[in-house]
């Protein structure tokens, strides 16, 4: 993801002049480097200071400048959250601040350097909108949406690996709406960010082993939430999941609750989401997942009956 | 209200009409004080003529009023004289003064990015400083002959967020930036040399990470200009500016609880007594 977000940008660098780059102490790797090369008065690092990342990029948006704030996602939106709340979202600037490594990715290094509660927290600020993209090929299209968005944004991003998932999805990605990844009957699996592959991997279960067709949805846009989406998949479905790699609080999984409850749902509902708390585990990051609850062995059983 | 006339370009600082325009500006913002229950009237006061020298003397002008330089007041809560110095550049009307803090206006207590000459949002100390360095690379980048000033108060110089961008500055090669450091020596109702006296003395602090230095007397406009002028060529400056909490109205001088608080009729009338004794 971090390589295709870096090539998506770099493109889009070459035909607008305004688009700006800044880091914290983030080494320009892949075409983020040619950017630098290309247009070093537009690749910005302010070093170790991210209060300074978020309230300089503010002040570029005040002059008419596209900023991307650019580091791990812990330190691109806890540390300055007052300048992403007061400087960015209050003055309703186009700032993009890009959160690699979000959720547990960053399974060794433990709590300091995760993102349990991200998407609730830049969510419930005014003005911000949230994108998850699930692939490197559904982040390339969510790059253009970025790229016209006049606003805040909080880009969720993983790492580096991460499998195409979105090759034959039948909907296009499309800003703010649910998008159909895979089409199915019985069961729908709602879910964004790259553990949408656990999503795809227990789908394929369900349909091996239990003969149980399962639909797919990338749910890109967390905010605004495309309650209208949500709503006909709850109608749609007898069995509606939500697999996400954030707390509950906030997520996909309370929002999916609260839409089934306005809109009288008749689903069965299970949600899986991150423990709310700070696990001293440390390990892949598929062990810091299992940690909180989040693998197939430990999904599969539990729906397997729904 | 007496509304002195202004220059239409920087690099010209009246100082007869500039002591009349600061006394009619603090004469305004006690009328203001009559209409609400509060204000921070104290710290509005003692970056009067700071803000008079920066909008009046140091910022250009073209002849319809427009400047291509950046203010920024990173102290929100001396919004009061801003808006003084927008009115008397008929930037603001005197309808949004008449209206602050009530529902049915547009000021508010803080600076809100958006409304007619406030070019960003303030409130929380240390934001204005990152932001004005975005505004700088901005400028160099879309090559324009611009300068930006920011105030910042010296309680706010607490804030890590500050030095953060102190030490930024220099390391991005900002260079055409000057700031006024509002040294009156309070956080909020607190005296800073007995409470927090480590944070002084900040000329030396600024001079470690390499920016140009001045100490002055912030209440004296051709003091304050001929400083910002003498400014190097190839640094940001900081200039220090001693100033008096709540100046002008001597009980409300270094008076903590004149922080956030509208005097009485019976003060209110007092403090223009002195203020038109001074005249």
């Amino acid at each position: 993801m971090r390589d295709t977000f870096a090539q998506a940008f770099y493109e889009e660098a070459q035909v607008n002049p305004k688009l700006f780059m800044i880091v914290a102490d983030i080494s320009p790797a892949s075409k983020i480097a040619n950017f630098k090369q290309e247009f070093p008065t537009r690749f910005i690092d302010v070093g170790v200071a991210e209060q300074t990342l978020i309230g300089l990029s503010a002040g570029l948006a005040l002059r008419g400048y596209k900023p991307f704030a650019y580091t791990i996602a812990n330190f691109a939106i806890y540390r300055p959250f007052e300048q992403v709340r007061d400087d960015v979202c209050y003055q309703n600037l186009p700032v993009t601040v890009v959160g690699m490594g979000a959720g547990v990715t960053y399974s060794p290094l433990g709590a300091t350097h995760h993102t349990l509660e991200d998407v609730a927290v830049m969510s419930a600020i005014p003005n911000m909108s949230v994108l998850a993209p699930c692939d490197p090929p559904e982040l390339k299209d969510a790059m253009r949406a970025v790229m016209r968005h006049d606003g805040p944004m909080y880009l969720r991003l993983g790492k580096a690996g991460e499998p195409t998932l979105t090759a034959d999805a039948p909907d296009p990605f499309v800003f703010g709406k649910v998008r159909q990844v895979k089409a199915g009957r019985d069961v729908c699996i709602l879910s964004y960010g790259p553990i949408m592959s656990m999503a795809v991997d227990i789908g394929a279960k369900l349909e091996a082993e239990q003969k149980r067709s399962t639909a797919l949805y990338s749910v890109h846009t967390l905010k605004p939430m495309d309650r209208e989406g949500i709503a006909a998949i709850l109608q749609r479905y007898p069995v509606v999941l939500v697999i996400e790699e954030h707390v509950e609080q906030g997520g996909l999984g309370s929002q999916v609750k609260q839409i089934a409850w306005d809109t009288h749902a008749r689903c069965r509902l299970n949600t899986f989401s991150l423990k709310n708390s700070f696990l001293h585990v440390y390990g892949s990051h598929d062990d810091v997942r299992r940690a909180h609850g989040l693998s197939i062995d430990q999904i599969y059983p539990a729906i397997a009956k729904a | 209200m007496e509304v002195a006339p202004s220059p239409k370009v920087g690099g010209i600082l009246d100082l007869t009409i500039s002591k009349q325009r600061c006394r009619a500006m603090r004469r305004r913002i006690l009328d203001i004080s009559q209409t609400v229950s509060a204000l921070h009237i104290a710290p509005a006061f003692s970056c009067m003529e700071i803000l008079d020298t920066i909008y009046f003397g140091l910022m250009r002008r073209d002849s319809s009023g427009k400047s291509s330089d950046t203010f920024i007041l990173s102290k929100g809560h001396g919004a009061m004289a801003q808006y003084v110095v927008l009115e008397q550049l008929g930037i603001l009307s005197k309808s949004d003064l008449d209206g602050y803090c009530h529902p049915h206006g547009r000021l508010g207590a803080h600076p809100d990015y958006g409304l007619p000459g406030i070019e960003a949002s303030t409130g929380s100390l240390g934001h204005g400083l990152p932001m004005a360095l975005g505004v700088c690379l901005a400028n160099a980048e879309s090559r324009l002959a611009s300068s930006t000033y920011v105030v910042l108060s010296d309680g706010e110089m607490m804030e890590g967020s500050n030095w953060e961008a102190v030490m930024a500055a220099i390391n991005l090669k900002i260079v055409d930036l000057t700031i006024f450091v509002d040294s009156n020596g309070f956080i909020s109702a607190t005296p800073i040399s007995s409470r927090h006296p480590n944070l002084l003395p900040l000329e030396r602090k600024f001079e470690a990470f390499g920016w140009d230095v001045r100490s002055v007397d912030g209440h004296d406009q051709q003091v304050l200009f001929n400083a910002a002028q003498s400014k190097s060529p190839d640094r940001p400056l900081a200039i220090i500016a001693t100033t008096t909490k709540g100046k002008g109205v001597s009980f409300m001088e270094n008076q903590g609880i004149w922080h956030y608080r509208s005097p009485s009729h019976d003060e209110y009338r007092q403090a223009i007594a002195e203020l038109e004794a001074n005249a």
